[in-house]
């Protein structure tokens, strides 16, 4: 299990001695200054805040959250498209040099895939350019390039891949295009899979396709993929494990269903029980009371706290830690403290 | 059919018979709506499903009279009645042939519509309540200016704003409450029916669950049909009384919204109804639909689903299905699919009683329903 994602105050045994992640970002800060005077708004976005991530070969994690809750962010500092203001980042163990511009090498380990496949593929060039091009920028040569575009096109289903290689981008349907796009961060043999929303640009019916292919990378390639999405029950469907973000911080993580069947944390609820659910019966809705902060101005202590409904008096002066609320499972939330004599126990005043 | 839960399902508000909408002309023309046929009722909300292409925009517009060139009404009827307050006979608009100035002075104080981008619908030069002003003194020229303000600030407080942000603009607001001005400004004139184009599409998950309720209590009190177009199917199965599912332009199922999701019988719903993971029970493999929805230039011959169907027969792919209506336990249905015509043997997975599924809080799966651990 990723259990090493918690941190601190998880008894250090409840973690398996798991084999070491592909990937691991350990708090990771990204602040964005605002320079823009005419709004009035001068300062800083505190996009993400002490983000701790791993990724294990062969598992799927999933960053949950709403608009800026910072888990684009996440994805982006990850594939280093935007460099941490702060934190570590260990690729196979060893420190990447934060701050440098990022070695081939790195990029060969570490691909992004983004959300708009009507967007993302250049469309002026055929799907054997694009695929072709960073075969050639990471040292292919000659004519095995041409099989191995086709063995990329099988690798994400395009069959007959012989009719796929000299389409462009437009005689494609939208979920096609993104095959392609996985296809593309597929070519240099990466050892990581960051998708961003991969398929909420697409219709309905064909987004399990996309989905059933990310498992397929990792059972059979033993891919370690981070899948950003806000869907919640998507993220339930696809990954082993789930953190969800809010306003910047991931604020609960464990196994996904373990998320979703006994979330812990007061906006994991929230989000559950917001999200559409044909299946529960009649669920009453509580009301989700204002809305998220401005991450220029974030509220002290726990950001959560001024919509929380158990807020307690420590929560808006101190940030929680992750308290360990069942093996794996981590939640950011002072009702978890069983240090703390005045706290509620967890399962007593917590519904 | 009964009354149901204050929902007179025997008067019909809108009657769509035999619509198509094409986009061009000439030789190749884009049949964007064929030959649908659908009734709202009083109090009714009436999902429309359907992915992008599948006509459920197009088919809005086309009623409300405000599609754009090159979209082209080709065929078709769409009645709107309008029941006097003192319970008379309804009034019949026909909202097809009828001169634009009579469709004008339905629209809006009659069958508002609510469109997907609020912050592109709204004009953002105009403040929230010069937009509300403008609607109460087009249709309403009685109304003083003391009356006008008053009614705005009612609306808005109406959709969960505060009356002091009729001095904001649009540009002011955050999406969900743009979303929200957009509702104000549509009930505004108390109209028979709400027309609602993906109007949370765009919003967070958590944003969009207060519209949905606020949207809801708002129907019960105010007692307006809706019609809530969205590609989202699991959203509608909690707001809808009944649902109709679009492919390709046509309408290939229309039922109770529950009997729909647990006992679908079209292929295509059942296949849209497991494209949805669920937040109980196992995690299991799912398949959603294989292939893609079709070119609209191009759309397959007889049924247009055929290819993309696992019980796929050679009429199929011969002649277009009708609309057959199934009868069972929960009322009738409307199916477009040849399986159900009585000559064939419907597949387990779409025979499915809706009462036994009921009884499971798990989804319809093929070989054998999963227990919903809740």
């Amino acid at each position: 299990m990723t259990a090493d994602i918690v941190r601190q105050p998880m008894p250090s045994d409840d973690a398996e001695p798991s084999e070491r992640p592909v990937i691991e970002g350990i708090g990771l800060t990204k602040h964005f200054k605002v320079r823009a005077k005419r709004f009035g708004a001068r300062g800083t976005v505190h996009a993400a805040e002490d983000v701790s991530i791993a990724l294990h070969a062969g598992r799927v994690t999933a960053v949950v959250g709403e608009s800026g809750s910072g888990k684009s962010t996440v994805s982006r500092m990850l594939a280093r498209i935007a460099e941490p203001t702060s934190g570590q980042l260990l690729l196979d163990g060893q420190p990447v040099q934060l701050g440098r511009s990022v070695s081939r090498e790195y990029r060969a380990r570490v691909q992004l895939v983004l959300q708009d496949p009507f967007a993302s593929l250049n469309p002026v060039h055929k799907v054997r350019y694009i695929l072709g091009r960073p075969l050639k920028i990471h040292g292919y040569t000659g004519e095995d390039i041409g099989q191995t575009i086709l063995h990329l096109l099988r690798r994400v289903a395009l069959e007959p891949a012989e009719q796929f290689i000299d389409k462009y981008p437009h005689e494609l349907s939208g979920g096609q295009r993104q095959r392609i796009a996985i296809a593309r961060a597929l070519a240099v043999q990466p050892k990581v899979l960051l998708a961003d929303e991969p398929v909420s640009m697409l219709d309905v019916s064909i987004r399990l396709g996309i989905l059933n292919l990310l498992a397929d990378l990792r059972d059979r390639e033993g891919l370690a993929i981070l899948y950003v999405t806000h869907d919640i029950a998507s993220a339930r469907y696809l990954a082993d494990t789930i953190a969800v973000m809010y306003a910047g911080r991931i604020i609960e993580r464990g196994p996904a269903r373990e998320i979703t069947d006994n979330p812990t944390h007061p906006y994991t609820k929230l989000l559950l029980s917001a999200a559409p659910d044909p299946d529960a019966a009649d669920a009453t809705w509580a009301g989700a009371r204002g809305a998220p902060p401005s991450l220029v101005t974030p509220p002290s202590g726990c950001r959560f706290h001024p919509r929380c409904p158990y807020a307690m008096p420590v929560c808006s002066e101190r940030t929680p830690p992750t308290f360990a609320v069942g093996p794996a499972h981590g939640s950011d939330c002072w009702l978890y403290d069983s240090s703390a004599e005045s706290s509620a126990a967890p399962g007593g005043a917590i519904p | 059919m009964t009354a149901d839960g204050g929902r007179d399902l025997n008067r019909p508000v809108l009657q769509i018979q035999n619509l198509s909408v094409d986009y061009g002309m000439g030789d190749e023309p884009v049949h964007a709506v064929d030959g649908v046929d659908l009734t709202i009722h009083r109090g009714e909300v009436l999902g429309l499903a359907g992915e992008s292409g599948s006509g459920k925009s197009t088919l809005a517009y086309a009623v409300t009279r405000l599609l754009r060139d090159p979209g082209v009404i080709v065929d078709g009827d769409a009645f709107f009645y309008h029941y006097p307050k003192d319970g008379g006979q309804p009034i019949k608009v026909d909202l097809l042939s009828s001169d634009k100035d009579v469709v004008r002075s339905v629209r809006w104080s009659e069958i508002a519509v609510v469109f997907q981008s609020a912050l592109h619908a709204l004009n953002p030069v105009l403040r929230v309540g010069t937009l509300l002003d403008d609607v109460l003194k087009a249709h309403n020229s009685q109304m003083t200016r003391r009356q006008r303000r008053a009614r705005s600030i009612e609306l808005l407080e109406m959709v969960g704003i505060s009356g002091d942000r009729l001095g904001s603009y649009p540009h002011e607001l955050s999406g969900g409450m743009r979303q929200r001005v957009m509702i104000a400004i549509a009930i505004a004139l108390h109209p028979q029916l709400l027309i609602m184009d993906e109007p949370t599409t765009a919003l967070d998950v958590v944003i969009q669950r207060e519209i949905l309720e606020e949207l809801m209590q708002l129907r019960e009190r105010l007692g307006f049909s809706v019609l809530f177009i969205t590609h989202d199917l699991s959203l509608l199965i909690e707001i809808a009384d009944t649902i109709a599912v679009m492919y390709a332009g046509k309408l290939v199922e229309r039922a109770p919204a529950r009997a729909l999701f647990h006992a679908p019988r079209h292929p295509y719903t059942y296949g849209l109804v497991n494209s949805f993971p669920s937040l109980h029970g196992e995690q299991r493999q799912m398949t959603g639909i294989k292939g893609s929805p079709p070119d609209l230039r191009h759309v397959p011959s007889g049924c247009p689903f055929h290819p993309r169907c696992a019980h796929a027969m050679p009429e199929c792919v011969t002649t277009t299905p009708p609309l057959i209506q199934v009868e069972d336990e929960t009322g009738r249905r409307d199916v477009s699919c040849w399986l159900h015509d009585g000559r064939h043997s419907v597949p387990v997975e779409l025979g499915i009683s809706p009462s036994e599924a009921a009884l499971s809080p798990g989804r319809v799966t093929a070989p054998a329903l999963e227990d919903g651990e809740l």
